[in-house]
């Protein structure tokens, strides 16, 4: 017997969904794939394990992993703070949180720079109180990482502490769970998933920032290069090939991250009884 | 454990939610707080358990002050009108929360909180679900989870808010009467909040009947039944007729015995049992029977005056069903009302 449905146009939409992701995924997707294969094994192994190339990944996936690791702690902590408390400016303040999403990321990176540089505002002050240099180095990039990830795990935990049952809160204090335990063992299992959401977001949104980073990274070779900038070098120098080269493998370590924290995320919802 | 009560106030904003509240509950007792929605019962429970903050007075749980200890720390079992079930364990899990957050000095070994669970379980009949997650339990079972979360800590004093509130008919009946023979086993002073009367005098020794955050009356179900303080008690509980004697006809009120024994009594309260449907065409009519409707073992009858005066509201009587079968009554019938009972209030 065939399902039926209130609202009809199965066929319709689920043809759109296949041709946009035909369209807009799939195809320019494939391109890579077939244009990396114009290299041959030996040619591809041989651009992945350049030093160089090698660095930069080392680069890109250790500041993503780590600005979404920050995002998503700050970003918890922002969305617990908008959802739980109302203080006096709390509208504008909700609604800078987009603005990295809109905001063009060379300006961002520009920005970022411009107070993070060695005698700028922020920079010259981390510099005299902690003695790190912050711009050129990992450690700004993944302060611009931050920057752009953060709204990503804001807006992906909010909803969810807004649709949390505070009552559930109730009951485990009634039981003589402390303040702690509550958050620990009641709140927390039930954002944790959206929170891995968030933090997947993060740092797939890592991976594939180039604007704000450039800027900020100062680029040296081994030290600040990130994974993008090798991909665009490539592609000035007309390498087209091993450009998609280092993109492919770039996508495909991306893909197996991801695919593992949607694992990870399956396993935390039916152990919680969520599926 | 017994409680008390001594001048709880608490106002939301400028709603008054609860307007100096005095109340004594033994050690023992399964308490109603009965009112209309609104009166400030819930907010009153809440207060007890430590949930909210009385802008003043203070709260004795066992002649001990425990109005500055937090919940966590007053030794109750709150049960939730939605049960509040943590979404992410299963019900094993549930159970055993209260028990797995102890400090490690009091905490059970594994294997006694797991016979703990399983006996609270069985306790409420339902162990075979234990692995289940509360998303897949029906509301009867919710609830009776939430009662044996409750009970596992070993609360001195249970509190359940509208505990039968969200359940269907047949599931509340059930409820009540297991509810009933639970208190009686476990004898753990509990108090329920509700807003249905029937509820209140079915299932509690105590009723408190609550209105605009004031208690109007507290005594025994019978005790309120048969003895209304005031009018609000008397319309709340059970049904009951209001004739106010300043526009009804002074002859019909004479012919049906309804008669004020001094002036300042101007409105009578006549529960419905308490009237009397005589069909004889000796005695003059007083009223026609409009309708009636089959209660199961009673039968309640609608009556309109006759003549030009009528009541602003019709009058209702209940009689045994063989009574009604008797008199023969039926639609139309011109039938004389004889009032055995009324109390008045002005």
């Amino acid at each position: 017997m065939r399902q039926s449905y209130i609202m009809p146009g199965f066929r319709p939409t689920l043809g759109f969904t296949l041709l946009y992701l035909g369209l807009v995924v799939l195809i320019p997707l494939s391109t890579l794939v077939f244009k990396s294969l114009l290299l041959s094994w030996d040619d591809y192994v041989h651009i992945i394990t350049n030093k160089r190339v090698l660095a930069s990944f080392r680069v890109s996936l250790s500041t993503s992993l780590l600005a979404a690791l920050i995002a998503s702690f700050f970003g918890f902590i922002i969305a617990w703070v908008f959802v739980r408390y109302s203080f006096i400016g709390k509208r504008i303040l909700d609604a800078l949180i987009d603005l990295p999403f809109a905001l063009p990321t060379a300006v961002a990176g520009i920005v970022l720079a411009t107070i993070y540089q060695p005698n700028g505002y922020l920079g010259q002050l981390i510099m005299d109180v902690f003695g790190v240099k912050v711009a050129y180095t990992p450690i700004g990039i993944t302060v611009a990482l931050i920057f752009i990830s953060l709204p990503f795990v804001v807006r992906t935990v909010q909803p969810v502490l807004q649709e949390f049952d505070s009552t559930m809160e109730e009951a485990a204090s009634t039981l003589g769970a402390s303040r702690l335990q509550i958050f620990s063992r009641v709140i927390f299992p039930n954002v944790f998933p959206a929170l891995l959401t968030g933090f997947a977001l993060a740092f797939a949104r890592g991976v594939g920032e180039y604007g704000s980073v450039i800027f900020i990274a100062g680029n040296l070779p081994y030290v600040s290069e990130i994974v993008p900038l090798m991909i665009i070098t490539k592609l000035e120098q007309y390498e087209y090939a091993g450009a998609t080269a280092i993109a492919l493998t770039l996508l495909v370590i991306s893909f197996i991250l991801l695919l593992l924290i949607n694992l990870l995320q399956l396993w935390v919802r039916k152990r919680s009884g969520q599926l | 454990m017994s409680i008390i009560l001594s001048d709880i106030s608490k106002q939301f904003g400028t709603f008054t939610a609860l307007n100096h509240i005095d109340l004594e509950i033994p050690e023992g007792e399964l308490v109603a707080l009965l009112g209309p929605s609104g009166c400030g019962k819930t907010t009153l429970l809440r207060i007890i358990a430590g949930l909210e903050r009385p802008d003043s007075g203070r709260v004795l749980l066992n002649g001990e002050d425990k109005t500055e200890h937090h919940a966590s720390h007053r030794g109750i079992g709150f049960v939730f009108q939605h049960y509040a079930l943590f979404r992410h364990m299963t019900v094993f899990e549930n159970v055993a929360f209260g028990l797995r957050v102890k400090d490690r000095k009091s905490r059970p070994s594994e294997a006694m909180i797991r016979k703990k669970v399983h006996t609270l379980l069985e306790l409420v009949q339902l162990d075979w679900l234990h692995d289940r997650y509360p998303d897949q339990l029906s509301g009867g079972q919710r609830q009776r989870i939430a009662l044996a979360r409750a009970l596992a800590v070993e609360p001195s004093v249970l509190l359940l808010d509208e505990p039968f509130g969200a359940l269907d008919a047949s599931v509340r009946k059930d409820l009540r009467q297991w509810l009933r023979h639970l208190h009686h086993d476990l004898n753990v002073t509990s108090i329920f909040v509700t807003h249905d009367q029937e509820e209140a005098m079915e299932v509690a020794s105590q009723v408190v009947v609550l209105n605009h955050g004031r208690i109007e009356q507290q005594g025994g179900p019978s005790e309120i039944y048969d003895n209304p303080v005031n009018s609000f008690v008397s319309r709340f509980i059970g049904h009951t007729n209001i004739i106010d004697t300043e526009q009804v006809d002074q002859i019909w009120l004479s012919s049906s015995g309804l008669m004020p024994t001094d002036a300042s009594q101007k409105v009578a309260h006549v529960r419905p049992h308490d009237i009397e449907v005589v069909k004889d065409a000796e005695i003059p009519s007083q009223a026609v029977l409009k309708d009636w409707q089959h209660l199961g073992s009673l039968i309640r009858i609608e009556l309109v005056e006759t003549g030009l005066q009528h009541f602003k509201n019709p009058i209702y009587a209940e009689m045994p069903n063989e009574r009604f079968k008797q008199l023969q009554l039926d639609r139309g019938d011109q039938v004389a009302v004889k009032i055995r009972n009324a109390r008045w209030f002005h």
